[in-house]
Parts: structure tokens; C-alpha cells; sequence
């Protein structure tokens, strides 16, 4: 197990960090939130020229070859800046869906595009409540003539409004199944939710006798499996991103910040405030680290891995945004700081992939409890 | 991109499957139940076997009788130790923090006279820091050593002096300029604790137990070569020490099976029946996480120190989630436990066990440094916040108050 990232790692999170920090500072992040979009299409045609948003696609379909341990790290830098971008839908969910399924042609035709970034690609499991039903749910897939059709309706989907390929979990006769679904399909209604995080895109789909092409797996269930833990590994490394840059802009503040004649930075109830949100990022970047090694390694050991990497750092992530708010003070609680952007990322990303309980309640079944 | 090197953690895996076979063959077992002077006699024997076998000191310098290895063999040394109960108490200190302080800031004649017997278990250490009044606030320490000749004569007290009960050495900071700043009138010195005037009187802690002591020194001669350090620099020489502390503590692997870890008090939910519990169930998982966190954490920051980034500051972070964590198994053990946790058969074991890992906990937020210090230590050396005003720092010792005890009147 290797926790330390080499050179070519750090490399590559530095210019990552160095193209989020040119084109997509905090004043850019919050220009795109209200229109369409809801990203910076040239953040994120700029993200796909870097290579990052094919890292773990194998080249000869058009990626980087490389794995989840270079993903996590622009996962991270996405999350430290706040980057509104569908990267956790089509770089992770969509991609790592048709790679853990067994559908060669639609591999070939649609990861080279979701590679490139010229296709934004989503997965649609979750139905009204938001944790992910293996067997399909309520959304059903028929066939007449050879041809399917998909009925029922899928929320939240992440990028769900824009996203030119959906990848849907539906229920067969015969099981689950996976289905690829044109975003621009007859039948399909696409509906903008309100989000309690207003850089995260999130819809309701509605398929109504949708056309749609059944995609090979021999087993579709534990390919959601697969698909869900690499999607933690992922959210996980976001959410620690997040609490990195969290605590510096705290840290810098704190600093800067006299009340009753000193910097608030020196009184303990901060320091240690401050010094406890560090304590839990020095976990979290372990267990991510940790997690991202075995998505990469050992297969066996992911499930555990990905569930703890979720069960630590969402709670830890949402702590560390709090007290980014709390110290701020009055100013933290003002719409134009962008202390309130980093709570409602981190309250929505530790709800996004299931509550913090069902990860706990995952870990326990996955350790044998 | 390359990503696996699996050399920073097991450099050679031969290397440690060696460590592993010497173990199951010479680790002695459990020691308890011996009366204590046997179990030193034992531990001392093994502390020898381990030294013969090339496994005592395993990143100290060859010079000095150590093994010059990395921090990879002496990690695959400690997860291989872990695995067993093995009777390196009584070295702890000296092995821990007063060894590679000497090996940092001794003399050659030092490190030739001290370090060979310590790594051979034939000397014990200890450490002589904090008094009743200088906790926390360790350079408001008041014991004095005066410079008579060719020795110094050292007058004071120490307290919760771990070992000290069979300590051949220690290493004493003392003040020896009270007309300078605190931190600037201190020296450090390798005092002979069977010297004449060198009292040792156990301390009870609250488990009932005697591992530390209160000492006193009455006119104690210490010979000038037994500075260890600089004249005046024991600040420098204790920091020296307490850096190799908080890493010797934070990075300590507890033996797998204490009753406060996730893996005893799951069992102990099977055991009673409450493992289908969701509360249990819900804790145990944040218990699991919390642990498996921390542990991951040592690893990286041993794989990175193998790599040349050193712990510096973070042993702080290790040492204050290790207290931390405590207190979160102790609130499970009762969820899982509940009275079997306060009242138990006399011949159930485990009980004792529960017991002692719930009273010794509290030592682990104070010993060493306490959360507190832990806490402005990351705050202020790792996130570079600032220090809290401090009004006495360049204010001349002897007219400082210090600890609970009223200044002197000299101002």
C-alpha cells in the first residue's frame, strides 16, 4: 500500500491547481452558477485538454491510461476550488459504468467521447430519496420488436439536465439492467431541481416510453457496486479538496482578524478549533489515499476502503466547512463571502452518494458485523 | 504513470519475515503474574536477545551500536511487534526519547559510555521533566543546579517520573541561570540515579498503579562531562526530547488486541447479543473508521519520513487522535458493554482488562504533552497561527509566579 503520491502525481495536481486557479477563481465559479450550464465550458473543454477527464479510461479508447489514484487528486483540486464542472458524473459515474460493464461497442463508441469531454455523460440509479436501489427500482425497461423502452423516473441525477448520455438502472423481466439513454430522446422529460448546493447540477428524469439501448453485463448489480464505491473513492477525495482550502482560507483569516487587540488565530477556542479541522484532514487525505491505492490494487479490499473513505470524510468534510462559517464570524454568514459556497458543497456531498448512517451501516456489513 | 512502490513501506519483505520468524521463536510471552523484580529480570534478558539479534536501535547510527537502517525496517519491526506482548516497558523512555537525544546532542564520550548498555536493556532510563509546579509549562521548572568545581550540585523535585522506581540514569532539566528569561537559564544533565541524595518514592496513578514517581534531589553531585547538550541550552535539548517523544507515543502500535479497539469490542457486541443493534452497529462502524483513519495516517507519515519528509509537528496530530480515540471506544464499550462494564464476575478476565483500559485512558490527553499543548502545537507550528501574548518570556525567572505558587518577592 503506497500513501505517498510520486512526482508525477504531484505534477499533475499542481497543474490542475494552477489551471482551476487561472480560469476558474472564485469570482468565475459563481458568475456561471445561475445560467446554463451551470459550468464554464471553457473550464471544462480546458479541463479535457489537461487529459484529466479520461484518467482512468484505457488509451486505446482515447484516455490517459492511468488510475484512480491521479483521479482522486483532480477530484481534489475540483473540490478545493469549488469547480462547478459534471466531472463526478462523466468522468467518474458514466465512465467507470461503462467500464464495469460488458458492453465492448459502447464502450468504444462513447468513452473516447466522454474522454474528451466532448460528451457529458451522467448515471441515473437513485428514485425519490436518493439512495441507490440495486435492483432497478421503480423504473421499468420493456421490449417489444427488439427495441426498449424505458418507463419511470430517476432523482436526483447529477447533470442530469445537460448531460448527453444518461446510463440507466432500470428493472427487466429478467433483473436489472443497464441502459443507455440519448439525453436529447423522445419521451424523456429533463426537469432542473433546487439544490441546497448551488455548484452541483442535479435533476429529475422522466422517461416515458423512452427509446433505449440495453447495455451488456453479466451482472448489473454488482456492477453498481463497483460503480458506487468508485464514485466515494472520488466524492471523498472532492470533500477533502474542500477541507484543505477550508481551513487555509480559515487559517488566513484567523490571522488577519483582531478583536479585543490580538489575532483571533491566537486565542485557543480558534487555534484549536483550527488545529482539530487539520487533525481531520490529515486522516481524511490517508484514508482517500488509502482508498484511491486499493480502487487501483486491490480490488478485494475497495468495498471496505470506500466505504470508510465516505464515512470519514463527508462528517469531517461538513465539520471543517462549518468552522470555516463559525470563525468567520459575522462575515462568514454573509452572501458574499464564499464561506456559505463551501457549507452547502460540503452538506451536499455528504448526502450525495447516501447519508453518513447508511455509510456507517455499509462499513458494518462490510466488516463482517 | 507509476504510481506503486511498494519499497516504501517494505523495502525487504525478507527483512521482515525475518523479524516475524525471530519473534515466534524468542518473544516470551505474557509476564504477567511474576512478581515485578522477575518481570524486569526478563524483560532485560529479552532486551538483550533482541540487541544480539541485530533488532535493538535499528535506526540509531552503527557508530554507536545501533543497526543505520531505515524507517521502513524499523516499521516492519513494530507492525511485526505488534502482534505480540512483548516486555519493552521498562526501555520505553530510554529507548524512546532519552537514547536518540543523546545520539542528537551527546558528546562521544556520551554516546560511547550510555547508548551500548541502553540498547542492551543493562541501564534503564528515565526522563526527569515536569515538577509540581511546571506541567505543561515545563521551563517554569524550578530544581537548580549550581556549578561547584568540577561538578554540579543539583537540588529539587521531579513528578510522575515514569520508571524512575528502576532507572539507573535519567536525563534532568534543571535551571542554572534563574537571572535569565526562563526557557534561556536551563541545562540539561545525565544524572546517575543511585547517587547519594537521589530519593525515588512511588506515585499511585488512577489505576491503582505505581509505573511513575516523585524524585528528589538532595545535593546530588553530577560531573560537568554529563551535560548533555549546551550549558544553557536545555530548552533546545528538551525539545530535542519531546519531539522524540511525541513520535515515540503518537507512532507506538498498541498491541492488536487492546480491549478499547474496534476488533475486542465487536467480539464483545457478538458476545452479548447486541451486534444487530443499529446503534451498536452505527458506532462500531464510526469507531472502525476513526481507528482504521489513524492507522492509516501512521503509515503514510512512516512511508513519508521513509521517503525524507520527517513527522516534525504531525506527531502531535498522531498523538492527540491516539488520546482521542480513546475516549470515543470507552463510549462504545459502555453502549456495547453496559453493566457488564461497571460490575463483573471476579474470575472474567476481560472485565479486569475493560477496566484498567477505561481508568489508564485519561493519562493518554496528558501524558507526553497534554491535548491542550497538542492542539497549540499544530496550531501554531504546522498552520502558523499565532502564539497566545506571552508575558514571561523575557522577564528574568526568579521574578516570575510560576505554577500555583505565589512570586517571590523580589520585584
Amino acid at each position: 500500500m503506497t500513501l505517498v503520491p510520486d512526482s508525477e502525481v504531484e505534477e499533475l495536481r499542481a497543474a490542475v491547481r494552477r489551471f482551476l486557479g487561472d480560469k476558474a477563481p472564485s469570482e468565475r465559479v459563481r458568475a456561471v452558477l445561475d445560467g446554463d450550464p451551470g459550468h464554464d465550458p471553457a473550464v471544462w473543454s480546458g479541463l479535457a485538454a489537461q487529459g484529466v477527464l479520461g484518467l482512468v479510461v484505457p488509451e486505446e479508447l482515447g484516455g490517459g491510461g492511468a488510475g484512480h489514484v491521479e483521479r482522486a487528486v483532480v477530484a481534489e483540486e475540483l473540490g478545493r476550488a469549488l469547480t462547478p464542472a459534471p466531472f463526478l458524473a462523466s468522468a467518474v459515474l458514466a465512465t467507470d459504468a461503462l467500464l464495469a460493464l460488458d458492453d465492448e461497442p459502447a464502450r468504444a463508441e462513447f468513452l473516447p467521447r466522454l474522454a474528451t469531454g466532448e460528451l457529458v455523460g451522467t448515471v441515473a440509479v437513485a428514485e425519490c430519496g436518493g439512495e441507490w436501489d440495486r435492483t432497478g427500482g421503480r423504473t421499468t425497461a420493456t421490449a417489444a420488436d427488439g427495441r426498449w423502452e424505458l418507463t419511470g423516473v430517476k432523482t436526483p441525477v447529477l447533470a442530469g439536465d445537460t448531460a448527453g448520455l444518461v446510463l440507466v438502472l432500470a428493472r427487466t423481466a429478467d433483473g436489472p439492467g443497464w441502459f443507455a439513454v440519448d439525453g436529447a430522446a423522445p419521451g424523456l422529460t429533463r426537469e432542473r431541481l433546487s439544490t441546497l448546493d448551488p455548484t452541483r447540477r442535479l435533476a429529475a428524469l422522466r422517461f416515458d416510453a423512452t427509446p433505449a439501448r440495453h447495455l451488456a453485463s453479466a451482472d448489473p448489480a454488482a456492477a453498481l457496486g463497483t460503480v458506487a464505491d468508485l464514485a466515494a473513492v472520488a466524492l471523498a477525495a472532492e470533500q477533502t479538496g474542500l477541507m484543505q482550502r477550508a481551513l487555509e482560507l480559515t487559517v488566513e483569516y484567523a490571522t488577519l482578524r483582531v478583536q479585543f487587540g490580538r489575532p483571533i488565530g491566537s486565542y485557543q477556542a480558534v487555534k484549536h478549533g483550527c488545529a482539530d479541522v487539520y487533525s481531520a484532514w490529515e486522516h481524511a487525505v490517508s484514508v482517500v489515499r488509502h482508498a484511491a491505492w486499493a480502487a487501483d490494487h486491490d480490488r478485494a479490499e475497495l468495498p471496505v476502503a470506500a466505504a470508510l473513505a465516505q464515512t470519514y470524510t463527508g462528517p469531517a468534510a461538513f465539520t471543517a466547512a462549518t468552522a470555516m462559517v463559525q470563525y468567520h464570524g459575522g462575515v462568514g454568514y454573509t452572501w458574499e463571502h464564499d464561506a456559505h459556497l463551501f457549507y452547502k458543497r460540503a452538506k451536499s456531498a455528504e448526502q450525495l452518494l447516501g447519508s453518513p448512517a447508511g455509510h456507517r451501516a455499509r462499513l458494518a456489513e462490510r466488516l463482517g458485523l | 504513470m507509476t504510481v506503486v512502490d511498494e519499497t516504501q513501506e517494505t523495502p525487504t519483505p525478507e527483512y521482515r519475515r525475518a523479524v516475524r520468524a525471530w519473534l515466534a521463536a524468542h518473544a516470551p510471552g505474557s509476564l504477567a503474574g511474576l512478581p515485578a523484580d522477575e518481570q524486569l529480570r526478563r524483560s532485560r534478558e529479552f532486551q538483550a536477545a533482541l540487541y544480539d539479534a541485530g533488532y535493538a536501535g535499528i535506526t540509531w547510527p552503527e557508530s554507536v551500536g545501533g543497526q543505520g537502517l531505515g524507517q521502513a525496517e524499523q516499521q516492519a519491526f513494530s507492525d511485526e511487534a505488534a502482534e505480540h506482548e512483548l516486555p519493552l516497558y521498562p526501555f520505553m523512555i530510554g529507548m524512546g526519547m532519552c537514547g536518540p537525544t543523546v545520539v542528537d546532542l551527546g558528546t562521544d564520550a556520551q554516546r560511547d559510555r550510555y547508548l551500548r548498555p541502553l540498547l542492551r536493556g543493562e541501564e534503564i532510563w528515565c526522563q526527569l521533566f515536569s515538577e509540581p509546579g511546571a506541567g505543561s509549562d515545563v521551563a517554569s521548572l524550578q530544581s537548580r543546579a549550581v556549578l561547584d568545581g568540577d561538578r554540579w550540585i543539583l537540588n529539587g523535585q521531579k513528578v510522575w517520573t515514569t520508571n524512575a522506581q528502576f532507572a539507573d540514569f535519567g536525563a534532568v532539566l534543571a535551571r542554572t541561570d534563574p537571572d535569565r528569561p526562563k526557557h534561556a537559564g536551563l541545562t540539561m544533565f545525565i544524572v546517575d540515579m543511585h547517587a547519594p541524595g537521589v530519593t525515588v518514592r512511588p506515585l499511585k496513578d488512577m489505576t491503582g498503579r505505581s509505573p511513575f514517581n516523585e524524585v528528589y534531589f538532595d545535593d546530588v553531585e553530577i560531573p560537568v562531562e554529563n551535560v548533555l547538550g549546551e550549558i544553557g541550552g536545555g530548552w533546545h535539548a528538551a525539545v530535542t526530547m519531546l519531539g522524540h517523544e511525541r513520535v515515540s507515543i503518537g507512532s507506538a502500535r498498541r498491541p492488536r488486541r487492546s480491549p478499547l479497539e474496534f476488533t475486542s469490542l465487536a467480539e464483545r457486541a457478538r458476545a452479548a447479543g447486541v451486534d444487530t443493534d443499529p446503534v451498536v452497529r452505527d458506532r462500531l462502524a464510526e469507531l472502525y473508521a476513526h481507528e482504521r483513519a489513524l492507522a492509516l495516517l501512521n503509515s503514510r507519515i512512516r512511508q513519508e519520513t521513509a521517503a525524507g519528509r520527517p513527522p516534525g509537528a504531525r506527531g502531535s496530530v498522531l498523538k492527540l487522535a491516539g488520546a482521542l480515540q480513546l475516549r470515543r471506544a470507552i463510549e462504545v464499550a459502555g453502549l456495547v458493554s453496559g453493566a457488564d462494564a461497571i460490575a463483573w464476575d471476579p474470575s472474567d478476565t476481560s472485565g479486569d482488562e475493560l477496566a484498567l483500559a477505561i481508568n489508564a485512558a485519561p493519562s493518554s490527553s496528558i501524558a507526553g504533552g497534554t491535548n491542550e499543548v497538542q492542539r497549540n502545537i499544530i496550531g501554531e507550528r504546522i498552520l502558523g497561527l499565532p502564539k497566545e501574548p506571552q508575558v514571561d518570556r523575557d522577564v528574568p525567572f526568579r521574578e516570575l509566579a510560576v505554577g500555583t505558587q505565589r512570586r517571590e518577592g523580589t520585584r
